[in-house]
């Protein structure tokens, strides 16, 4: 990618990244009351997580069925509440596997 | 100085985590037609996966610096909330110079572990607990980049898929426990699906389709499903 067009989305990017973590981070002393904004804000990760992943996560590798086993292993891991390192490279390494096969 | 070795020790496991999966963020840049040296700016400047890995196509495919602003701001929403809880636990250490150099590192994993750590959380514990990751997520993009060019193909797509093993793993444990949080996730991959799949939806931009999946989900649960207390 050029640059020079590289270098605004980077500064876009950067900028409202940082100014989300930092103004909450200097300013707020109080918490949040309103019930509505607070689950909002309690849901939105997961959403977004949920939204990005699938169907993503099928076209992530080469072919769809190593995806697929990829998946299920993260899934199953997941479920039994392994760490994110252990999730992410029995993904891969499953995908691995089953690409090799497919 | 006991602070900063605490802090030194507890970034350890956090910076291994992030140089594998900033690996696989570096590979993706690669192959989506970003350099090396693009690839590691992103995450010199960013430390955000998810938001990382929505603003990459974005760019790629010229989409506007709206687009990829208001996917950030939703994408790290999340963000603004734990800045909120973390500000209440910081000491009298933590003036305005430092939190503005502190803040800029509050990641899913490093709020996670200052909540957990002790009663409250000052500079030297803080500075120590940041250094490590953001060498491992910078330094793992890099690498991941150079050699993504070098590892043998069956290798690097297999490590496409890093990425969302790890937001599996963020979601899953808490949405076993949560059922409005595994419905939250269910409505967002539901809509996510109808945007990948319906002709006409899917013309919709990638950034654009998080927003409205994420929001409306988030929006509904909030209303009919509050969080207690």
């Amino acid at each position: 990618m050029e640059y020079g067009e590289f270098f605004k989305y980077l500064a876009v990017m950067a900028l409202v990244t940082y100014l989300i973590r930092m103004i909450p981070y200097v300013a707020f002393r109080k918490k949040i009351t309103n019930k509505f904004v607070s689950s909002f804000l309690y849901y939105i990760p997961y959403a977004v997580l949920g939204a990005m992943t699938f169907p993503a996560i099928f076209f992530s590798t080469a072919s769809l069925i190593p995806a697929v086993c990829g998946c299920i292993v993260a899934l199953i891991l997941a479920w039994f509440e392994k760490g994110l390192l252990t999730v992410a490279v029995c993904a891969s390494a499953a995908a691995f596997v089953f690409g090799l096969i497919f | 100085m006991n602070e900063t070795k605490n802090g030194l020790r507890d970034g350890i496991p956090i910076c291994l985590g992030y140089f594998s999966v900033a690996f696989a963020f570096g590979i993706f840049c690669v192959n989506s037609g970003l350099s090396p040296l693009q690839a590691t700016l992103i995450s010199m400047t960013n430390v955000t996966s998810a938001g990382q890995l929505a603003a990459v196509p974005i760019m790629t495919n010229a989409g506007t610096f709206i687009e990829l602003a208001l996917a950030q701001l939703v994408i790290n929403l999340r963000y603004a909330l734990m800045s909120i809880s973390i500000s209440q636990k910081l000491d009298s250490t933590m003036t305005t110079p430092h939190r503005l150099i502190v803040s800029f590192m509050n990641t899913d994993e490093i709020f996670a572990v200052a909540s957990g750590h002790g009663s409250s959380v000052g500079t030297r514990y803080m500075y120590g607990l940041i250094l490590t990751p953001f060498i491992g997520w910078s330094l793992g993009t890099m690498v991941g980049a150079v050699a993504g060019n070098i590892l043998p193909a069956a290798m690097s797509d297999a490590l496409g898929i890093a990425i969302y093993g790890m937001f599996i793993a963020i979601i899953i444990p808490v949405a076993k426990k949560n059922m409005v949080v595994m419905k939250v996730i269910l409505t967002a991959v539901l809509l996510s699906c109808l945007f990948a799949f319906v002709p006409g939806l899917n013309k919709v931009s990638s950034g654009f389709v998080i927003i409205i999946c994420a929001v409306v989900s988030a929006s509904i649960f909030a209303a009919i499903a509050p969080v207690e207390n």
